[in-house]
């Protein structure tokens, strides 16, 4: 699905992912945890293309094509899908039409006729079931006046219509309750294929009692400087991170 | 391999214009200049009544005696009046009676803007005045309006056939003495439409003008009247386009609206006028005087505009709310890119008991352009419980623009309410970021944000046109990010 090698990158000239590799398989979960300032939001800002930040070495191939050369719209075509820890609102524009026109421009790059209006609203309509959203939010201005949890239970009905290969969840648990956290994980659940990956980030483990990873990475310092599996996310939560920098500065 | 590392909201390229052709077609034109001679020319070609060549020569008399305004807060050259053409038409010598006799040139003109003004092709539902430079040329579905006993015609032609209306009407919401702009328009304007609605007649269609300035350096200056007697309900639309040209050209119109006794106008634009080019050179100076007055109980005037075009627009569209429980409103989309500049808003005159006032204005800046709100919100000492609501939002596109708000408020009566809200906003690297995120691109992103932006102004277009004004508002701030 997706092969990151040696990725470096910067932001006003000061480092901040030092050398990152990482290979999802598809339908595999990875999860990347790490402590505050490690680099995870910044790795999934550079993986979706945010213009901010500067790579400075390294590749990343997406299902056969270089990703660095996509602009963030056709990386987005392509099937890549970023559920942001912080969604922006969009004033007097509904989540239907926001879908609609994205749904759009996706058909267009590969070549498809624009959905009907009514074929889309169809198909919206069964989404929101499977998702159990409720229909008042997708007539409101997007993300306007939504709650922390609305928001993110929105960004994962987006993911759902949209339907991408590879999605990055950049700490979609932050600022939730623990109702809304079954709610967002029951709904990333139901996505889940043997087709379809996540790279989901966190800073804490219990997100990952509910979406259980295949393949837990700690980030620190702009490195994956430990790997291992569902259960490295236990021992973290026991241990917190303290050991693992311990580890990592007695090393150099 | 690397990203670049300068903010998307950057560079500023220029805009196509895709109303800026020419249509080569013999025109009649008074010659250059202004002077008495000038304003006896025009009312001579159009075979004009006496009263009507004494109004006008009083008007110039005055408007010699005036000063040009300079209370804006933008410069602009000062305009040579003895370098203007104040009359230009389309050569035609008989009377026109039905669109066989109208030159196929103008007929693809406005076939071109997609103003169809033949019978079977035209939008349902709308009847259409035509105004290529300084004439009318055509007035479609007369006849079925007439059934009703609407009148919609020019005003030329309303000279004639209703004098007893055009003499009571004429200048008595805007005086000629009003301000300088009015007063040049009062003693040279050349062509508009007249509209009346009889008492208790919702007039059965939208009616419609589109202007179309042709000529080289004419100026258009017509003059629009609409009445609205008692009970009675008429909406209508306005649009215009220019080709693109070197120099400035002066638009200076006058609209007059008035609404009797539960009587409603609804008065919606679309103002599309050539916006010169990127470095601001040529373009349309849209000086324009409206104003509306609610002479009845519960009469209700409703300005919509959406102002995307000219090098400078300059009007304030207004309401003077005389019938107790009258309403007026203003709801208003000014869009300015690369050199153009906007100073628009409304004034709200609350004279009668219990009248209400609406003001929702919504700004969009881009490029090195500015965009002001000025406004003036006035309660008489006996306006009894005037109520207004004023809401002034205003949107940046990248950081070389100014948005402006100049609110004035007079009240002088206690019983009154005001409520005031203003906002001002980027489009932020954020939002574009999240619309690409999504697989929308930025041309897609900015139409999406700005038509949410300006949803509360659009929703009050007729339909068909609200679509149309969409499309323009992306059109206008094409290449204002890139
Ligand atoms: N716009 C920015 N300008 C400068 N430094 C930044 C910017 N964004 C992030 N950083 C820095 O990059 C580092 C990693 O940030 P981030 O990727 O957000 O970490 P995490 O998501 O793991 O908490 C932090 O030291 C942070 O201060
Ligand atoms: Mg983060």
């Amino acid at each position: 699905m997706i092969s990151i090698k040696n990725l470096h990158a910067s932001i006003e000239g000061k480092s901040i992912l030092n050398g990152i590799n990482l290979d999802i398989k598809p339908g595999e979960v990875h999860a990347i945890m790490g402590p505050n300032g490690a680099g995870k939001s910044t790795l999934s800002s550079v993986l979706a293309g945010r213009a901010d930040y500067t790579v400075t070495a390294g590749e990343v191939n997406f299902m056969g094509k270089d990703l660095l050369e996509l602009s963030p719209e056709d990386r987005a075509r392509e099937g890549m899908f970023l559920a942001f820890q912080y969604p922006v609102e969009i004033p007097g524009v509904s989540s239907t039409n926001f879908l609609k026109t994205a749904i759009n421009e996706k058909r267009k790059y590969h070549g498809q006729e624009p959905m009907e209006a009514t074929d889309f609203l169809k198909f919206m309509r069964s989404k929101m079931e499977e998702m159990e959203m409720d229909k008042s939010l997708t007539s409101r201005s997007l993300n306007e006046g939504f709650s922390g949890g609305e928001k993110k239970r929105n960004e994962v009905f987006q993911m759902a219509m949209l339907e991408p290969k590879f999605c990055i969840m950049d700490e979609t648990d932050s600022g939730l309750d623990i109702d809304a956290l079954r709610l967002v994980s029951a709904g990333v659940n139901k996505l889940r294929n043997s087709e379809r990956s996540f790279l989901v980030i966190t800073h804490y483990q219990r997100l990952l009692d509910y979406i259980v990873p295949d393949f837990v990475h700690v980030l620190y310092k702009g490195r994956i400087v430990k790997s291992g599996d569902a259960s490295l996310a236990k021992e973290l939560e026991v241990k917190g991170y303290d050991w693992i920098k311990q580890e990592v500065e007695a090393a150099v | 391999m690397s990203q670049p590392e300068v903010g998307i909201i950057d560079q500023v390229v220029t805009q196509e214009y895709k109303y800026g052709f020419t249509t080569d077609i013999e025109m009649e034109t008074a010659p250059m200049g202004l002077s008495e001679d000038t304003v006896r020319f025009i009312s001579a070609k159009k075979n004009e009544p006496e009263w009507m060549l004494a109004w006008r020569l009083k008007a110039y008399k005055n408007w010699l005696t005036m000063e040009e305004p300079n209370w804006q807060n933008f410069p602009y050259p000062k305009i040579n009046y003895q370098e203007i053409i104040f009359y230009a038409a389309p050569k035609q010598k008989i009377q026109l009676d039905s669109l066989d006799q109208v030159d196929p040139e103008l007929l693809k003109t406005f076939e071109k803007l997609g103003i169809s003004l033949q019978e079977q092709k035209r939008l349902t539902g709308v009847a259409v005045d035509a105004v290529f430079d300084s004439v009318s040329i055509a007035t479609t579905f007369k006849e079925q309006l007439k059934e009703k006993g609407v009148i919609f015609c020019s005003i030329s032609e309303a000279m004639h056939e209703h004098p007893e209306l055009v003499k009571k009407y004429i200048g008595s919401v805007v005086p000629p003495t009003d301000n300088y702009f009015a007063a040049l328009n009062s003693a040279v304007f050349s062509d508009g439409s007249f509209v009346y609605i009889p008492k208790g007649v919702r007039c059965p269609m939208e009616l419609s003008t589109y202007f179309r300035i042709n000529a080289e350096n004419t100026g258009q200056f017509e003059r629009t009247l609409i009445i609205a007697d008692d009970d009675s309900y008429v909406s209508y639309l306005e649009g215009c386009t220019a080709p693109m040209r070197d120099e400035h050209q002066l638009h200076a119109a006058v609209v007059e609206l008035v609404a009797h006794n539960n009587a409603e106008i609804k008065y919606s634009t679309v103002q599309n006028w050539y916006p010169g080019d990127k470095d601001g050179k040529g373009g349309i100076y849209n000086f324009v005087t409206k104003r509306g007055i609610c002479e009845g109980t519960n009469a209700k005037i409703s300005w919509t505009q959406v102002e995307t075009g000219s090098a400078i627009t300059w009007k304030y569209p207004s309401c003077i709310l005389k019938g107790d429980n009258s309403t007026g409103e203003f709801f208003s989309v000014a869009v300015t890119n690369n050199a153009q500049i906007a100073d628009t808003g409304t004034k709200m005159i609350h004279i009668g008991k219990n009248t209400k006032s609406r003001i929702v204005s919504k700004g969009i800046s881009a490029g090195k352009s500015h965009n002001s709100y000025r406004g003036l919100v006035k309660i008489n000492k006996k306006a009894e419980g005037a109520r207004n609501y004023t809401q002034c939002d205003s949107m940046l596109i990248g950081d070389k623009c100014g948005a402006h708000t100049f609110p004035y408020i007079e009240v002088n009566n206690n019983t009154a309410t005001l409520e005031h809200e203003a906002s001002t906003s980027k489009i932020g690297e954020d939002q574009i970021f999240y619309c690409a995120q999504r697989g929308i691109g930025l041309e897609e992103a900015i139409s999406l944000i700005v038509n949410g932006f300006c949803k509360e102004v659009l929703n009050q277009l007729p339909m068909e046109f609200a679509v149309e004004a969409q499309k323009l508002l992306a059109v206008s701030l094409e290449g204002s990010v890139g």
